[in-house]
C-alpha cells in the first residue's frame, strides 16, 4: 500500500507541475507533451520511456487495488458480527474514512481523464487535436460540468492522499514521536498544494485565462 | 436516573444472540457502569432470570478484564477510561444505551458481553518477552536508559491488555495491542538480545489468529484506556522491517 502508493504521488508531484506549464501558452505545453513522449532519445526511441512511466504507473495501481481489497477482505473475516449501534469517529477525522470508496471514484475519475485528455474519445477535439487544444476543449466554459467533475476527482484524490501520505509514513516506520504532528501537518500541506495545483489549470480554462 | 438498556444476550459460544432490553430504575449517578450492571443483574437474579455476564476484576482501571462497548464506543466515549471506571454522570437521564461485547474474530464470545481474549495471550507467548535470566533488580543507573526512552518504554508498558483497541478498530486489527508490547521492550537494553525475532513472531502470531490489517485510522489510541500512542504502530512497523532485512 506504502510503496505502490509513494510511486502514485511522486507521478503527481511531477505530473501537477507538467501542468502548470498550460499557463506559459500552447507552444510551450505541446513542446513538453512531446518530450513526454521523446523523453530519453536518440537512446530511446519515441514513446518507449513514457510507455515505461505508464506500465510503473499501472502495476502501482493495480497492487495498490489488491493491497486495499486484501485489507478489506481481511477487516471483513475479522469483524463478521457488526456492531449495533453506530457510533462517530473518534480519531483522524473524515478523510481516514473515504480511504476505500474515495479510492473507487478516484479510479473512476482517471478513467475518465484518460478517455478525456490522454486518448480523447470523450473530447470535444478528439484524438485528432494537439494535447493544448485537448485541454481547452475539455474544460470549455460551456462544459462547466467537465471542469465540476474535475473538481470532485481531485479533491477526493487531496482527501486520500490528506490520510494516505502520513498513513505511509507510518506503515514504513518513519514516524516517530516528536516528528508525528509535523509529518502529519506536512501530509495535509502537500494534499492542499497537489489539489490547487491540479485544479487552477482547469479552472483557469474554465473562466477564460487560459484559451 | 432511569435508563433504557439494549443489552447482547448469548447464552453460549454457539447460540446466535440478540439484543434485548432492559429497564433499570433509580440509578445513583455516582454508580460505576460496572455497579448499574450490578444491580440490574440482582434484579434479575431474584426474578429468576439469567443474570448479564460480563468479565470484571480489579474495577479499578489496571486489570483490562471490564471490556464492553457501550453506545457503539469501546469502554464508552469518555476518553482514557475503563468501563469499571465510567460514572453513571455521563450519561443522561432517560438515555438509551446499547451495550455490546467486543467484536471481532479473534475474540469470540464466551456468554453475554464476556469474550476470550486468548489470542492475546498466543501473542505474547510468540515472544513478548525476554529469556535473560534477570535475577533480583539490578542496581538502579547500572545500565543507563535515556529519560526519553524509559518513559516511552513506559507509556507502552501501561498496556492492560484490554483489547479496546480491537474493538474499536474498523480493521479488527490489534496492531495497538502488540505495537505496545513490542515497544515497551524494543526501548529498553533488556529487550534487545531478541528484538528482531520478537517483532517477527509477534507480528506474525497476530496475523495468524485473524486480526485484520492496520491502516492508521486511530481509533484504537482514541479509545485506549491507557492512550497507548499511534507512534508505538511505527516502531511496531520499524523493528518488523528491520527484522526482515
Ligand atoms: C485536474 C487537473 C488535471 C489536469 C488538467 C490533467 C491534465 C492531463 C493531461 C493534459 C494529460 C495528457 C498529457 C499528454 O497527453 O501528454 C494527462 C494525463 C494523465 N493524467 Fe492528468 N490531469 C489532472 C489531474 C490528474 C490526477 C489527479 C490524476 C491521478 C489521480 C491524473 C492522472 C493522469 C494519468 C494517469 C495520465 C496519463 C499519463 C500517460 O498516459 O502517460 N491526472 N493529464
Ligand atoms: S493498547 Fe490500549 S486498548 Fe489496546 S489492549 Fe492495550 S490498553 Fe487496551
Ligand atoms: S475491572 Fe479491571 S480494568 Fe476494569
Amino acid at each position: 500500500m506504502a510503496v505502490t502508493g509513494a510511486v502514485l504521488v511522486l507521478f503527481l508531484v511531477g505530473h501537477m507541475v507538467g501542468n502548470l506549464k498550460a499557463f506559459l501558452g500552447a507552444d510551450s505545453f505541446n513542446e513538453y507533451a512531446t518530450f513526454l513522449r521523446t523523453m530519453g532519445a536518440p537512446l530511446l526511441t519515441y514513446r518507449v520511456a513514457l510507455t515505461v512511466v505508464e506500465v510503473v504507473l499501472a502495476v502501482a495501481i493495480v497492487l495498490h487495488m489488491w493491497a486495499a481489497i486484501t485489507l478489506a477482505r481481511r477487516a471483513g473475516r475479522a469483524r463478521p458480527v457488526k456492531y449495533a449501534a453506530r457510533r462517530k469517529s473518534q480519531a483522524n477525522g473524515y478523510a481516514v474514512h473515504t480511504m476505500r470508496y474515495g479510492g473507487v471514484i478516484v479510479l473512476l475519475f482517471v478513467v475518465y481523464h484518460l478517455l478525456d485528455l490522454t486518448i480523447g474519445v470523450v473530447n470535444p477535439a478528439g484524438w485528432g487535436g494537439t494535447p493544448y487544444e485537448r485541454l481547452v476543449a475539455s474544460f470549455a466554459p460551456e462544459r462547466w460540468w467537465v471542469t465540476a467533475f474535475y473538481v470532485v476527482g481531485v479533491v477526493m484524490v487531496g482527501l486520500h492522499l490528506r490520510h494516505g501520505l502520513w498513513s505511509a509514513l507510518q506503515t514504513l516506520g518513519l514516524a516517530s514521536g516528536r516528528s508525528h504532528r509535523p509529518l502529519k501537518a506536512a501530509a495535509a500541506a502537500v494534499s492542499a498544494v497537489l489539489v490547487l495545483g491540479f485544479l487552477v489549470v482547469p479552472v483557469a480554462v474554465m473562466i477564460g485565462v487560459i484559451k | 436516573m432511569n435508563l433504557t438498556l439494549k443489552v447482547w444476550r448469548q447464552r453460549g459460544p454457539q447460540d446466535k444472540g440478540r439484543m434485548v432490553t432492559y429497564r433499570v430504575e433509580d440509578v445513583s449517578p455516582d454508580m460505576s457502569f460496572l455497579e448499574m450492571l450490578d444491580v440490574l443483574n440482582e434484579r434479575l437474579i431474584l426474578e429468576g432470570d439469567d443474570p448479564i455476564a460480563f468479565d470484571h476484576d480489579c474495577r479499578e482501571g489496571i486489570c483490562g478484564m471490564c471490556g464492553m462497548v457501550i453506545n457503539g464506543y469501546a469502554h464508552g466515549e469518555q476518553v482514557a477510561t475503563t468501563t469499571c471506571q465510567l460514572h453513571m454522570r455521563h450519561f443522561e437521564d432517560e438515555a438509551v444505551i446499547t451495550v455490546e461485547p467486543w467484536r471481532a474474530a479473534p475474540f469470540p464470545v464466551v456468554k453475554d458481553l464476556v469474550v476470550d481474549r486468548s489470542s492475546f495471550d498466543r501473542i505474547i507467548q510468540a515472544g513478548g518477552f525476554i529469556s535473560v535470566p534477570a535475577g533480583s533488580a539490578p542496581d538502579a543507573h547500572s545500565v543507563p536508559v535515556k529519560k526519553a526512552d524509559a518513559d516511552a518504554a513506559f507509556d507502552a508498558a501501561t498496556c492492560i491488555g484490554c483489547g479496546a483497541c480491537v474493538a474499536a478498530c474498523p480493521n479488527g486489527s490489534a496492531s495497538l495491542f502488540t505495537a505496545a508490547k513490542i515497544t515497551h521492550l524494543s526501548l529498553l537494553p533488556q529487550g534487545q538480545p531478541e528484538r528482531d525475532s520478537r517483532a517477527r513472531a509477534m507480528v506474525e502470531q497476530m496475523d495468524a489468529e485473524g486480526f485484520g490489517g492496520c491502516t492508521n485510522t486511530g481509533e484504537c489510541t482514541a479509545s485506549c484506556p491507557k492512550g497507548i500512542p499511534l507512534d508505538t504502530i511505527a516502531q511496531m512497523n520499524r523493528d518488523y522491517l528491520r527484522a526482515s532485512k
